[in-house]
C-alpha cells in the first residue's frame, strides 16, 4: 500500500512539473490530438503534452517497458488516471492504434513488429486507421473481397474499404484482406498492415447525416505492402481481427461512461446529480423541485438508473478479468450492445426536453451547445451500427455466451 | 467498493447453494404448499436453517450472531431465491432483527436478539396500511395511558404475520413514529392470513385497544422514523437479492428449455425471434448483478450512497423480474401456464416480492428525488 502511495506522490509531482496548464482545460471535440505525420497542433502545448507522456510511456500506461509502455501494473494505473483527473487533464494522444491494434499486436504481432510498431503507436509518431468493412460485407464481414496477392517479397493489393475512420488523415491502415480465395471464407483471410502513403492507396470522405466525415472509402489499385506485415499468420487473420473487435467494441461502448466506470460515488461526498434532469429543467421548467413534465421525468429516471446500472457493470468486469487475469472476454459484446443503445436513448431524451431547440441545424439564432447536440444525436445513429451492429452483438451474445443453437 | 465477493461471502453463497439444491428444491417449495400448511413454511427446515448460523446473520456477536453483515446474509438470500426457499428468516432475521438492533435497549437485545439467533423465534413487521407501501403518515395510533400505551389501527401485508410469535407494530404517537413488540396471543390483536398467490403467509391484523407497557417500546417515543427508513433500506437491499436469484433460476430454466424443446423440426433456441429476447435478458440480468452487490456491500463499508443504492437495486431488479418472469412463461408455451410445470412460480413470487417495502414505481421516484429531481 504505502509502494502504491508513493507512486501516487511521484506521480502528482511529475504531473505537476509536466502538464502544461492549457492541457488542463476543458476541451472541445477539435482540440482531440490524434497524432501521426500529418499531424497539425493547434496549441503548442499539446505536443509538449503529447511528447512527454509519450516519453513515459503513459499515453499507454499498462503496455510493456520494453515495447515504449509505461509498464504500470491494474493499481498504479489507476492511481495514474485518478490523478490526471484531479488536474483535469486532456488526454495526451487518442488513437485506433492505442485501442485497437496494440492490443491486438500485443497479443499476435511477432516481436519484430511489436519492436517496429508499438513505440510509434506510444509515442504518437503514426496514426492509424481500420479497413475492415467492403461496400458488399458489413454485417456479414468475413465475405470480403478485398484480396492480396502473393508476390515474392510483397503482397499486391486490390480492392475496397468503407467505413475507414478518419482514413485522409492517416499514415496506416491494418487491412482484413482475402489471400486465401479457395478456402472457405473465414478461413482465407489474414491481417495486413499497410502504409496509406503511396499511389495505390486513395481515400475520399463520406458525408454522413450529421453533416460531418469522419469517415472515408478507401481504396487499394496496386497497392503493396511487405511480407512482414502479415500478422498473425497467413489466413489467420479472422482470429486477430474477431479480437480486435473486441477491443472496439469495449471502445465504443465505454463512449460517455469513461469517468463513471473507472469512479464511484462511495466516499465522496458531493451531492449526486443528473446531467440530464439539470439541463431537462432549463428547458421544461420545474415545480415544487420535480421537472415539470412526470412522462419526461420518468425518462430521464430509467436512463439515470441505467446508466449507474452500466458504469458499475464496467467496473464489475474490470474487477473481475484483473482478479482472472484476462483482458475482454465475449461479454464485451454486451457492452457494446447496451451502451450504444442507451447512448442513443440518452440524445433522444434531450431532443424531447429541447423541443425545436435541438433540431436547428445552423445559424446564430440556436446555442453552439444547441447545434452540437443536434449533430451528436445524428452521429449516435451510428453506434449501434459500426463495429458490428446490435443485431449481430445480440446474435454473438446468443451463440457464444448463452451457446444457443445454431 | 469491491463487486467481487470476498472469501467469506463466497462461502456462504456456496454453503446457501448446497443447502437450496440438497434440502430446499423447488419440490421443496411445492410439497410446503401442496400440504396446505398455513405457515407455508418447514419448521424442521427452519431450524435447519438456524443452526447454520443464518438467523444470527446480523446479530452482532454477544447476542449469539456472527455480525458477517448485509452482504453476508444477502447471498445467501440470492441462493433461496433461486429454489423459491420458503422460510420465515426475511421477517425475522432480517428486518426485526434489524429493528431491534438499531432501536432496542440492552434487555430487548439480550432476550429477542438471542432467541432469534437460535431460531427460537419468528418475528413479522406490521407496517403497511394499504395496499401500495406508503411508510409515511401511518394512521395507526398509540396512545400513552399512564404506564401503558393503547394500540389501535389497521396492517395490512404482514410478512409472517399469520403465525409469527411477536410482532413490531409501527404506531404514530404524535410527533412521529415508534415501534412496539407484542406477543402475537395478546388482547386486542386480531389476525387474519390472507393467502397470497406466491403461497406465503401474510396478514391482515387488526389492533383493538392493545394494551402494552413502556417496556414494550423499542427505541425511543416518536423517535424512530429515521431507523425504520433505515431498516427498510437493508430489508430492500436483501429482497432485491432474493429476487435476483428467482432471475436467475427463471432464466437458466428459460434457456434450458430453448436448448431442448424442438419445433419446426429444430431447437426452437435456434430461432433469431427468441436468441435476441434471451440476449437482451441476458444484458438486463448482467446489470442487475452490479446493482445488488454494490447495493448489499454499501451498508457494510457505511456508504453515503445507501438509500440511492437501494432503491436503485429495488427498481432494477424489480423490472427486471417482471421481464425474466413474462418472458419465461410465454418461451415455455402452453407448459409454462401448468401448474405442473414451476416456472409460474417465478412470476407469483416476482409480483408479491416486487411490492414488499417499494414497488418499482416507488423506487424510481424516490431515486430521482435522491438526485435531486
Amino acid at each position: 500500500m504505502s509502494d502504491l502511495n508513493a507512486f501516487r506522490n511521484e506521480t502528482r509531482d511529475w504531473l505537476e512539473a509536466n502538464c502544461p496548464e492549457s492541457m488542463r482545460t476543458p476541451m472541445s471535440q477539435g482540440d482531440v490530438v490524434w497524432g501521426g505525420r500529418k499531424v497539425e497542433f493547434k496549441d503548442p502545448d499539446q505536443k509538449v503534452w503529447m511528447d512527454r507522456m509519450g516519453e513515459k510511456g503513459w499515453t499507454c500506461p499498462t503496455w510493456p517497458k520494453e515495447y515504449g509502455g509505461g509498464g504500470l501494473n491494474f493499481e498504479e494505473n489507476k492511481v495514474l488516471q485518478e490523478e490526471l483527473m484531479r488536474i483535469k487533464a486532456r488526454p495526451a494522444l487518442n488513437s485506433f492504434g492505442i485501442w485497437m491494434l496494440g492490443p491486438a499486436l500485443l497479443e499476435y504481432g511477432t516481436e519484430e513488429q511489436k519492436m517496429e510498431h508499438i513505440p510509434k503507436i506510444v509515442r504518437g509518431e503514426i496514426r492509424w486507421c481500420q479497413g475492415y468493412s467492403e461496400p458488399g460485407s458489413g454485417s456479414d464481414l468475413a465475405s470480403l473481397k478485398t484480396k492480396a496477392e502473393d508476390q515474392g517479397e510483397e503482397y499486391l493489393i486490390n480492392g475496397q474499404k468503407v467505413w475507414t475512420s478518419y482514413a485522409d488523415e492517416c499514415d496506416m491502415i491494418f487491412t482484413l484482406v482475402r489471400t486465401g480465395p479457395l478456402e472457405p471464407k473465414h478461413e482465407g483471410i489474414s491481417f495486413l498492415l499497410i502504409d496509406m502513403d503511396q499511389e495505390g492507396v486513395t481515400t475520399k470522405p463520406i458525408k454522413l447525416i450529421s453533416g460531418k466525415s469522419p469517415f472515408c472509402e478507401t481504396f487499394f489499385d496496386n497497392a503493396t505492402a511487405p511480407k512482414e506485415n502479415l500478422v498473425g499468420g497467413l489466413n489467420k487473420g479472422w482470429s486477430v481481427a474477431k479480437r480486435l473487435l473486441q477491443f472496439e467494441r469495449n471502445m465504443i461502448a465505454g463512449m460517455g461512461f469513461g469517468s463513471a466506470a473507472s469512479g464511484s460515488s462511495k466516499k465522496s461526498d458531493t451531492k449526486p446529480t443528473s446531467g440530464l434532469a439539470t439541463m431537462a429543467k432549463r428547458y421544461v421548467g420545474e415545480k415544487e423541485d420535480k421537472l415539470n413534465d412526470s412522462g419526461l421525468r420518468n425518462k430521464i429516471i430509467d436512463h439515470d438508473m441505467n446508466s449507474q446500472a452500466f458504469a458499475l457493470t464496467l467496473r464489475r468486469a474490470a474487477e473481475e478479468s484483473k482478479k482472472s487475469n484476462q483482458g475482454p472476454s465475449a461479454a464485451s459484446s454486451i457492452f457494446k450492445y447496451y451502451g450504444t443503445e442507451h447512448n442513443k436513448l440518452r440524445y433522444e431524451i434531450m431532443l424531447e426536453a429541447m423541443g425545436t431547440k435541438a433540431l436547428g441545424w445552423d445559424g446564430a439564432e440556436f446555442g453552439p451547445e444547441e447545434l452540437a447536440i443536434t449533430r451528436e444525436w445524428l452521429r449516435t445513429k451510428a453506434n449501434s451500427i459500426e463495429g458490428g451492429t446490435s443485431e449481430v452483438q445480440l446474435n454473438v451474445i446468443s451463440k457464444r455466451v448463452l451457446e444457443l443453437p445454431q | 467498493m469491491s463487486l467481487v465477493l470476498n472469501e467469506e461471502q463466497s462461502y456462504l453463497k456456496d454453503t446457501a447453494r448446497d443447502f437450496a439444491k440438497n434440502k430446499t428444491p423447488v419440490s421443496h417449495f411445492r410439497s410446503v404448499r401442496d400440504s396446505e400448511n398455513p405457515e407455508c413454511f418447514d419448521r424442521e427446515i427452519w431450524k435447519e436453517m438456524a443452526s447454520l448460523g443464518w438467523s444470527g446473520i446480523l446479530i452482532p456477536e454477544e447476542y449469539g450472531g456472527s455480525d458477517f453483515g448485509v452482504a453476508g446474509i444477502g447471498v445467501i438470500f440470492e441462493e433461496l431465491g433461486r429454489t423459491l426457499t420458503p422460510s420465515p428468516m426475511f421477517s425475522t432475521a432480517v428486518v426485526c432483527a434489524s429493528l431491534i438492533k438499531e432501536a432496542g435497549n440492552e434487555d430487548q437485545k439480550k432476550d429477542y436478539l438471542t432467541k432469534i439467533a437460535s431460531g427460537d423465534i419468528t418475528l413479522a413487521f406490521a407496517l403497511e396500511e394499504s395496499s401500495r407501501h406508503s411508510p409515511a403518515n401511518l394512521e395507526t395510533t398509540a396512545k400513552k395511558d399512564g404506564d401503558s400505551y393503547l394500540i389501535n389501527g389497521q396492517k395490512t401485508f404482514v410478512l409472517d404475520g399469520g403465525f409469527a410469535d411477536f410482532l413490531i407494530i409501527a404506531a404514530a404517537t404524535g410527533k412521529g413514529t415508534s415501534l412496539f413488540i407484542a406477543n402475537k396471543d395478546a388482547r386486542g390483536i386480531d389476525i387474519k392470513v390472507t393467502p397470497m398467490v406466491d403461497s406465503r403467509n401474510a396478514a391482515n391484523i387488526t389492533f383493538k385497544d392493545l394494551k402494552l407497557s413502556t417496556s414494550d417500546l423499542i427505541g425511543d417515543e416518536n423517535g424512530s422514523d429515521q431507523i425504520i427508513e433505515e431498516v427498510l433500506d437493508i430489508s430492500r437491499s436483501v429482497i432485491s437479492a432474493e429476487m435476483f436469484g428467482g432471475i436467475q433460476e427463471a432464466f437458466d430454466v428459460t434457456l434450458n428449455y430453448l436448448k431442448e424443446r424442438d419445433q419446426f423440426g429444430a431447437k426452437i433456441g435456434s430461432f433469431q425471434a427468441l436468441q435476441h429476447r434471451a440476449a437482451i435478458m441476458f444484458s438486463e440480468i448482467e446489470l442487475c448483478k452490479s446493482c445488488v452487490l454494490e447495493s448489499l456491500t454499501s451498508f457494510d463499508e457505511s456508504s453515503n450512497d445507501i438509500p440511492r443504492l437501494a432503491s436503485l437495486a429495488k427498481a432494477k431488479i424489480g423490472e427486471v423480474f417482471h421481464l425474466v418472469s413474462n418472458e419465461a412463461v410465454q418461451m415455455h408455451g402452453g407448459i409454462g401456464v401448468t401448474d405442473e410445470y414451476d416456472i409460474g412460480f417465478y412470476l407469483k413470487r416476482a409480483r408479491v416480492a416486487e411490492q414488499i417495502f417499494g414497488n418499482v414505481q416507488f423506487h424510481k421516484d424516490r431515486y430521482a428525488e435522491l438526485t435531486g429531481y
